[in-house]
C-alpha cells in the first residue's frame, strides 16, 4: 500500500511516499522499518506506544491503535505535530 | 583541539589553533534535533558519539568515526526492557549522558537517559542494552521516582563515572534519585549519600528527594568527588562515605545553587561552578544578572570569583549541567555554553573570558577534545 512520509522521517525513506506490507498498522511499520533500518523506534516506543507527537492516519482518518486492520488499497500517512520554538 | 557543542537545534564543532587563540567553527550537525550530549572516544580519538532527539521522533544515537564528515545512526538505541503484557513499562525520551569506559575496554560506552535509566555498549556505541539490574528494579525505581513527577525536561541519569583505575568500579547520580556507587561492575549497586542535604523539611533519608545535578571525579585523585547539587556544592574524599558542604563558603549573596562542576586535570583541590540563582521560584539564572565561575584551590575552604572579561550587568543566562568544561593543556582553558547560545572560553584556568561563538541555540553540552 501506499504510505506518506512527513519530512522529519525523509532521512530515511528519501522520499514522500513509499511503498509497504502490511496487515495491521503494526506490520506496516514493520516492513517500513525493514526497508528503512531505524525508522519504527522513532515513531513508536519500545513499549509498542505511538510517540506523543506523531499521528497516524488510514485513508484521512486518524487511527490510534497497531493493530488497526488494513486493507492493500489503504492510504497510511505518517505525520508529526510540531508545536513550540 | 575540539570543542563540541550541543544544544536544542544541532551541533556544532569548533576547532582550535595551537595556542587556543582562533576557533574554526563547523555545523550545524543535525539541525533541529536535540543533541544532550556529544563525546568523542578518547581511547582513539576519533569516534563521535551524539545523543540525539527531536521534539517529535523517537530518541537516538548517531556515531561517526571520521570526526563528524559522516554519521551512521545506531543500530540498536538505548530502550527499556518490555513490559510483560498488562503492565506499563517505560519508554527512554532522551539519551541525556554519554561515557566512555575504562581504556582496558575499547569500544565500551555508558549512556544515562530520561527517565533514569543506565545502558551499556560494548561495539562504539551501534547496539545498547540495559546495563545492570537498576533500570527495573523496584527499590531503584522507587528512588527513582514517578516519570511526571520528576524536573520539566524529564528526570535524568547522568554523571556517570568510570574509575580510571578500574573498570568495575561505577557512579552514577540520579536527577531526582541520588548518587550511587558499584564496585563489582554493577552486579551491585549502593547509595552514597551522606552528608548530603535536600530541601528544608524534607527527610534526608528519602533517596528520591536527593537532586545532585552533576558529580565529577578528580582524574589526579580517583578517591576525590566534587559534587554540584541542587541543595549546595558538596567533596568527598574515598574510602569515606560522608559528602562535606563545601558550598557554604560561598558568598552568601551568590550562593551555592548550579549545575555544572569541573575539576582540574592535575590538580584535585581546584574545582569551578556555575552558579545560578536559586531563590524563591527558582530563576535558574545568573545571581543578579552578572554571570561569574567560582574557583576554589583548596578543596572548597575558599572560594574566588572569576569574572573578568564576562558581562559587568544585565545577563541573564545561565549554564547547563553538560555545559562547563575544562582542556587539559599547560595552562588550562575552561569553557562555558549558555543557555542564550554564547560559547565562553576562560584563559589561565578562568583569569580572563572571552566569547568565542555566539548566536547559537540554546547550549546543552560542551566537551573539550584533543585530536590525534
Amino acid at each position: 500500500m501506499k504510505v506518506l512520509i512527513s519530512s522529519p522521517l525523509y532521512d530515511y525513506t528519501k522520499v514522500s511516499e513509499v511503498e509497504a506490507h502490511g496487515a495491521t498498522l503494526s506490520e506496516v511499520l514493520t516492513d517500513l522499518d525493514r526497508q528503512f533500518p531505524g525508522l519504527r523506534f522513532r515513531v513508536i516506543d519500545e513499549q509498542d506506544r505511538m510517540r506523543p507527537h506523531m499521528r497516524f492516519f488510514v485513508n484521512g482518518e486518524q487511527v490510534f491503535e497497531l493493530r488497526h486492520a488494513l486493507q492493500s488499497n489503504d492510504a497510511v500517512q505518517l505525520v508529526q505535530a510540531l508545536s513550540g520554538g | 583541539m575540539v570543542l563540541l557543542v550541543g544544544t536544542r537545534k544541532g551541533a556544532w564543532l569548533l576547532h582550535g589553533d595551537a595556542a587556543r587563540k582562533t576557533w574554526r567553527i563547523e555545523g550545524p550537525h543535525f539541525l533541529g534535533h536535540i543533541i544532550h550530549h556529544l563525546a568523542l572516544d578518547p581511547r582513539d580519538r576519533r569516534t563521535l558519539l551524539a545523543a540525539a532527539s527531536t521534539g517529535h521522533l523517537g530518541p537516538t544515537i548517531f556515531r561517526s568515526t571520521n570526526l563528524g564528515k559522516t554519521w551512521k545512526e545506531a543500530a540498536q538505541p538505548p530502550a527499556f526492557a518490555k513490559a510483560p503484557e498488562g503492565t506499563t513499562g517505560r519508554a527512554v525520551n532522551h539519551t541525556f549522558w554519554l561515557t566512555p569506559s575504562h581504556d582496558k575496554e575499547p569500544n565500551a560506552w555508558y549512556a544515562g537517559t530520561s527517565p533514569q535509566g543506565l545502558f551499556r555498549s560494548e561495539d562504539g556505541g551501534d547496539t545498547w542494552q540495559p546495563f545492570s539490574y537498576i533500570n527495573e528494579d523496584p527499590q531503584y525505581r522507587s528512588w527513582m521516582g514517578p516519570e511526571e513527577g520528576g524536573t520539566p525536561d524529564g528526570p535524568k541519569l547522568h554523571s556517570i563515572i568510570v574509575d580510571p583505575r578500574d573498570p568495575a568500579h561505577l557512579y552514577f547520580a540520579m536527577s531526582s534519585g541520588g548518587v550511587h556507587e558499584s564496585v563489582d561492575g554493577g552486579k551491585t549497586f549502593a547509595p552514597l549519600m551522606k552528608g548530603m542535604e535536600v530541601i528544608a523539611d524534607f527527610d534526608p533519608a528519602n533517596i528520591d528527594f536527593h537532586d545532585p545535578h552533576c558529580v565529577r571525579l578528580c582524574p589526579s585523585n580517583p578517591d576525590r568527588l566534587y559534587q554540584q547539587n541542587h541543595c549546595g556544592i558538596y567533596r568527598i574524599d574515598r574510602p569515606s562515605d560522608t559528602w562535606v558542604r563545601i558550598g557554604r563558603r560561598m558568598p552568601k549573596k551568590v550562593g551555592d545553587v548550579g549545575f555544572s562542576i569541573i575539576v582540574h586535570p592535575r590538580d584535585a583541590d581546584t574545582a569551578w561552578v556555575f552558579p545560578m540563582d536559586g531563590t524563591m521560584v527558582w530563576p535558574r539564572t545568573s545571581p543578579g544578572g552578572k554571570p561569574a565561575v567560582y574557583v576554589t584551590r583548596n578543596g572548597g575552604r575558599r572560594w574566588e570569583r572569576l569574572d573578568v572579561g564576562l558581562p559587568a550587568s544585565q545577563a541573564w543566562w545561565t549554564v547547563k549541567r553538560q555545559a562547563m568544561c575544562a582542556d587539559r593543556q599547560k595552562a588550562v582553558g575552561l569553557y562555558f555554553g549558555t543557555t542564550s547560545g554564547e560559547l565562553w572560553m576562560g584563559r589561565d584556568e578562568g583569569k580572563r573570558w572571552s566569547c568565542i561563538a555566539r548566536h547559537l541555540p540554546e547550549i546543552y553540552a560542551v566537551e573539550a577534545a584533543e585530536l590525534k
